[in-house]
């Protein structure tokens, strides 16, 4: 066998084992990557979306306020899986497992190929999960096929991009409790500092600067414009290339901190 | 080779020069050691002695400063990949997937060894039973006793067969049953023909499992052979005799010149280089007349050794 075929082999092992450990936690990750969202989206829609609503204006597009709400809270869902990626690679990292794959004849790639994987899963099937509670409390997506492929494609890219970060924050940390802790900004922090629940627009000048720019709001506006069927223009190559770059990013980072963490 | 040669057992892993650095702090300052296939050897030390540090470097998961190592006739840094082909590693710290069960961990090891369907599953119930795990097989390992996720450990760096295994302090911190069981799987695994390299920092474990040992104390081998070699290399072998009173041990101390006084101990302590011959010829020239009181003969043990070649207490090293 090639070692492209043992390496394939090896990330599959792993990606088994990331399932099964999502099985075994999975009250855990119900809660991070989909109560939370859920939550976040019946407090914006039911509690504040009255006043929220009203105040939209012409970013509505005259639909009801949890059109406008469901696309954020759609990447909340996948930004939630971001802490349990992080702490899965920590404590794989700070445990003995890691030496013990080292010290076996397994290709090296494949324990954070196996834990990428997994937090893509993941992500996903939270999202999904998440659409479904948003259908039945009214969100009313006006997509058509083409733009559903567009929405799934750019959500699997972005959860692919915040995995690998996940994972290089999870490498660098010692601690589980560090690990959970700096992935923090990325399921809360963001998505507040983005359009998720308001128009960049009416957020103070300083703060308006930032979220309008970074990239949860180029994916959030992109999937939003999908959603919503109207012209979505270059947001989702936007919103791609962002996630490209995350991706990369944390991809070279995930493989420094390896090979630093495995000296 | 000659023929008186031929017959020598074959080196599973030879080391030269090992030096290693972590910044200013020296680890190992220039170790040698050969090991021979199929035996025991043990490294004994006091924590932070290097131990660990040459397994790390053995099994290839940290580079030597410089040196040079061959495990089962590969060289290291050419063939690390081969030599993980044949090496078992047990660490210092449990390894084991707390999330999957004992029975599926062993058959995760089996996956990423590729091994076949079946044999993966036939081996993984063989080590069940071999470490007396079939009962909680299908529980995960936190559950189990301290004794019994070290059991899982070694039996999960046994699902390749390999044939050189190390074993890193692999009884620190269990209780003396799960020891002596212990013990009894690394004296089976030694039957079916495995080397294994093990680092301890007791000298009874050494003393009890190890066919070599080699002494370890600051990154240096400080002595190596065989615990009866170690031992005899000690001049600690004497005879203690107490007495009631220093009437008694002054006569004594007379025909016995050769004698260490101890005057508040009351006790005498003769050189004993000839085993029971010395003891005939002392309790001979000591006659009827001289009253001692206690009598005992005292044997160096790896304790004498570790103190004498490292001049350090090994005992309070060890605590």
């Amino acid at each position: 066998m090639s070692a492209l075929t043992f390496a394939a082999q090896d990330s599959a092992t792993m990606l088994g084992r990331e399932i099964k450990h999502s099985i075994r936690l999975l009250r855990l990750l119900i809660v991070s990557a989909i109560v939370v969202p859920v939550v976040m989206l019946l407090l914006f829609d039911y509690v504040l979306g009255g006043t929220i609503g009203h105040g939209l204006g012409d970013a509505a597009r005259g639909a009801p306020y949890v059109d406008f709400l469901v696309p954020g809270i759609l990447i909340m869902a996948v930004a939630g899986s971001c802490g349990p990626t992080a702490i899965n690679v920590t404590m794989d990292m700070t445990g003995g497992f890691v030496d013990r794959i080292r010290t076996m004849p397994v290709s090296r790639g494949a324990l954070l190929a196996g834990h990428v994987g997994g937090s893509v899963l993941r992500m996903l099937v939270a999202t999904a999960a998440v659409t479904g509670v948003a259908l039945l409390v009214g969100f009313r997506p006006r997509a058509l096929v083409a733009d559903w492929f567009a929405v799934v494609g750019i959500v699997a890219a972005f959860s692919f991009a915040l995995a690998w970060l996940s994972a290089a924050i999870g490498l660098v940390t010692k601690s589980v409790a560090a690990a959970n802790g700096l992935t923090l900004p990325l399921s809360f922090l963001l998505p507040f500092l983005s359009s998720t629940f308001v128009p960049t627009e009416s957020m103070p000048a300083g703060v308006r600067w930032f979220s309008a720019n970074q990239p949860f709001t180029a994916v959030v506006d992109s999937l939003r414009a999908l959603l919503s069927g109207a012209p979505a223009g270059n947001t989702p190559y936007l919103a791609l290339a962002w996630c490209a770059a995350i991706a990369l990013v944390g991809y070279l980072w995930a493989q420094t901190a390896f090979r630093r963490g495995t000296r | 080779m000659s023929a008186l040669t031929s017959h020598a057992t074959r080196t599973a892993v030879s080391v030269t020069g090992l030096r290693k650095a972590y910044g200013d702090k020296l680890v190992l300052d220039g170790v040698d050691l050969t090991i021979a296939e199929g035996e025991v050897f043990a490294l004994l030390g006091p924590n932070g002695a290097g131990k660990t540090t040459i397994v790390r470097i053995l099994s290839a998961l940290i580079p030597a400063d410089a040196g040079t190592a061959t495990v089962m006739g590969y060289d290291l840094r050419a063939e690390a990949g081969a030599v993980r082909g044949v090496i078992g590693v047990t660490g210092q710290f449990s390894a084991v997937d707390d999330l999957l069960t004992g029975e599926e961990n062993l058959l995760l090891m089996g996956r990423l060894l590729h091994l076949p369907a079946t044999e993966r599953r036939a081996r993984a119930s063989e080590l069940l039973e071999r470490f007396d795990l079939v009962d909680a097989a299908n529980q995960t390992p936190a559950t189990y006793s301290g004794g019994m996720k070290r059991r899982l450990d070694i039996a999960m760096c046994l699902m390749g067969r390999p044939r050189l295994i190390f074993l890193d302090e692999p009884t620190t911190g269990l209780d003396p049953r799960s020891r002596q069981t212990t013990w009894q799987i690394i004296r089976d695994l030694v039957r079916d023909g495995v080397t294994i390299l093990l680092t301890t920092q007791y000298l009874e474990e050494a003393d009890q499992l190890a066919d070599r040992i080699a002494m370890l104390d600051h990154g240096r081998i400080v002595a190596e052979g065989t615990p009866a070699e170690l031992k005899r290399r000690m001049p600690g072998a004497h005879i203690r005799l107490l007495f009631a009173g220093a009437a008694s041990l002054d006569q004594a101390a007379r025909v016995l010149p050769e004698g260490t006084r101890d005057e508040a101990e009351l006790v005498l302590r003769v050189p004993n280089g000839r085993g029971i011959r010395s003891l005939r010829d002392v309790l001979a020239r000591l006659g009827d007349d001289v009253a001692v009181e206690d009598l005992s003969i005292h044997t160096p043990d790896l304790d004498d050794v570790f103190f004498a070649v490292t001049g350090t207490a090994s005992k309070e090293n060890n605590s």
